[in-house]
């Protein structure tokens, strides 16, 4: 029993992670149909800056939040110099630049900051918490916890806001949005802006936990967008059970079966999954209209 | 005759003719020695040291007037640790450098792919990886300077023994060096007397390994924890030791041998064993060590040089690059099959490694006696024995 409740920690845990990177992509699909490959180094910069600028003095409060705004400032470059330029490309194309952007950042990073691993203290210390036989990180709590508001935030966003639905609007059909006078060029912008700041913040929640370098980006692109996929790309509640769902299954059969199946089973629950619903989990029903 | 008109391309294409021929006059007193590493990439924490190493030293060496008054050329590649790179790059050492001496190989993989370049083109090449294939078989070319992971285990092992531990879980990596190391260690535990009863792995960039040493924990008997690998593997199971409370001893192999392991690892790591090279405990060292000046000397040129802290893996390519200057000199000439039968000769090498005798079948002529068991305290090497 407490072995399973170990094993369920370390799935939330990472699962948490993946969760937050599926969100990423999910904003951005919305805004434009594009999946942005450079998902992995918005979680990456996050981490890295933070390390950095708590390195260069700053208390991690305001390392945190610089490193923030540096992310979103990076995401909307991204969008200003790469993605805008070549609005009228297919989005095949698109999705070809993002991953030539996460090529770039990754290169830069390595070169402004360095190829080592690299972590700040947690947030509330590393003492960890026993539950009912089995231990969690208090730096864990912080990521749950951190989860749960940035999709609570977003949600409320979404709905809530006259911007947001403008978001929403714009997902829905982009011609549309532009005949109603929504300013397209502008909610991409601030599509790219939030989903950078997700993914910010994704790495600075964990890094503590699992360390941080230039290239753990890619790792962390695939799984958040085999999430996306899981739960159903642009669904924002799919993005946040298919984090969870395949955290949990990579910790359980690292737990009970083997860790070198850990990535097959998560996959071929994932290949089952599309095989039976197309569309994810919670994915719309697409429909081709002629 | 449009050359001829412009006076400044006419005086630009004399400089490049004179460069060209003062080049070729320069080679003629020049010896090329080639090293690819992995200076970017995954493995880079060995490949950027090593490659800092061997630019301190040649620089060093030319300013003293080179090898029989010969200057060093260093030819530098970066193969990102990728096995087709680094093959790539041996094929381009060997013709179109025209390199008389090669070091290179920061990974395991990288030296396999490229010793059958090197054996064809018959050029000694000195390895800086890890796993004991490399030189076991022989091959007539291929030699090394770390440690052979099979060394590690049985040092650990040894180290167990005398603390009368018999029963014990390993978590390996599953990259080359963990898996490789994983091999090793089954084959000689039992020849030391133990018993592995839990045996399970991670994959390289896995970020969380509580679920494998929850069953580690729970194994019946268990008396210490091994753990091959190397990056950020080792510091998170490291962590997650702490996290899960675990009581045993835990034993890290020589692949965290840097002061970043202790660093990612923080206080979880107090306590941990391993076995490393003498270089990081250089000051601790007891004056009448032998090794004491080798290893104090290199870390202090390495940190002037670098403003980094030393690591064993810079100490690999020390090593390399004074056996094959040595080989050089004993030579007396830049023919490859000459400096090969120098480097099989090395005697009473001291190097950061440990002392090194090699012979025509101990192409590494390292014993367990260079290791040290080392003891995390106070978030520094200690000397365990």
């Amino acid at each position: 029993m407490s072995e399973l409740l170990q094993f369920a920690f370390s799935g939330l845990t990472v699962g948490a992670v993946y969760a937050l990177v599926a969100l990423g992509f999910t904003i951005i699909y919305n805004a434009s149909d594009v999946v942005n490959f450079a998902q992995g180094e918005f979680v990456m910069l996050g981490g890295m800056s933070t390390v950095f600028l708590y390195g260069a003095g700053l208390p991690l409060w305001l390392a945190a939040f610089a490193a923030i705004v540096i992310v979103v400032f990076a995401g909307l470059l991204l969008n200003k110099l790469a993605i805008e330029p070549a609005r009228n490309a297919s989005v095949v194309a698109l999705i070809i630049i993002t991953i030539g952007a996460s090529i770039f950042l990754r290169g830069t990073a390595q070169i402004v900051f360095d190829k080592q691993l690299h972590r700040f203290p947690a947030f509330s210390g590393d003492q960890p918490i026993a539950v009912l036989g089995a231990t969690i990180l208090p730096q864990s709590l912080w990521v749950l916890a951190g989860a749960a508001a940035i999709f609570g935030g977003l949600y409320l966003f979404f709905t809530r806001s006259l911007v947001g639905k403008a978001v929403l609007a714009t997902a829905n059909n982009r011609v549309a949005a532009k005949l109603v006078g929504i300013n397209t060029n502008f909610v991409m912008a601030l599509s790219f802006a939030l989903s950078a700041a997700t993914g910010a913040a994704a790495g600075i929640l964990v890094t503590p936990i699992t360390l941080t370098s230039y290239d753990i980006g890619v790792t962390l692109a695939l799984k958040g967008f085999a999430a996306a996929m899981l739960g159903g790309m642009g669904n924002p509640f799919g993005a946040l059970i298919g984090g969870l769902l395949i955290g949990l299954i990579e910790a359980m059969t690292a737990g009970y079966i083997s860790s070198d199946y850990k990535d097959a089973a998560a996959f071929v629950v994932i290949l089952a999954v599309l095989f039976a619903m197309p569309q994810g989990l919670f994915g719309r029903k697409s429909v081709e209209r002629v | 005759m449009t050359l001829l008109r412009n006076p400044i391309r006419a005086a630009a294409c004399a400089a490049v003719f004179a460069a060209s021929t003062l080049a070729a006059t320069a080679a003629s007193a020049e010896i090329k020695i080639g090293s690819t590493l992995a200076i970017t990439g995954p493995a880079s924490f060995l490949g950027d040291p090593e490659a800092k190493t061997l630019q301190m030293l040649v620089e060093e060496l030319n300013a003293a007037g080179g090898i029989n008054g010969e200057q060093i050329v260093l030819v530098q590649y970066d193969d990102g640790a990728d096995p087709n790179k680094a093959q790539t790059f041996a094929t381009r050492m060997v013709e179109e450098d025209e390199v008389v001496a090669v070091i290179a190989g920061s990974t395991t993989g990288a030296t396999m792919a490229m010793i059958p370049v090197f054996e064809d083109a018959e050029i000694p090449f000195i390895s800086l990886a890890g796993a004991v294939v490399i030189i076991d078989p022989v091959k007539h070319w291929v030699f090394k300077t770390p440690h052979t992971d099979k060394m590690a285990c049985e040092k650990i092992f040894t180290d167990m023994q005398a603390r009368g531990i018999s029963k014990v879980g390993m978590i390996s990596g599953t990259g080359g060096f963990g898996k490789s190391m994983r091999g090793q260690c089954q084959g000689v535990a039992g020849s030391y007397g133990i018993e592995v009863v839990a045996d399970e792995t991670y994959g390289p960039k896995d970020s969380d390994m509580t679920p494998q040493l929850t069953n580690i924990k729970n194994t019946d008997g268990l008396q210490a924890v091994v753990n091959p690998g190397f990056g950020q593997g080792p510091a998170i199971v490291t962590r997650n030791f702490k996290q899960l409370g675990m009581e045993v001893p835990l034993y890290q192999s020589h692949g965290v041998a840097s002061k970043k392991y202790i660093e990612l690892a923080g206080d979880a790591a107090e306590g941990v064993r391993l076995p490393a090279s003498a270089l990081l405990v250089a000051e601790k060292l007891p004056d009448s060590d032998p090794q004491k000046p080798v290893v104090v000397g290199y870390k202090q040129a390495y940190e002037k040089a670098t403003g980094q802290p030393v690591s064993t893996f810079g100490g690999h390519a020390y090593d390399a690059f004074k056996m094959l200057v040595a080989a050089i000199e004993r030579a007396g000439s830049s023919d490859p099959a000459a400096i090969r039968d120098e480097i099989e000769k090395t005697a009473g090498f001291m190097g950061t490694a440990g002392e090194v005798n090699m012979s025509a079948d101990d192409h590494l002529g390292l014993d367990l006696t260079a290791f040290r068991m080392l003891e995390i305290k106070g978030g520094d090497w200690t000397l365990a024995e």
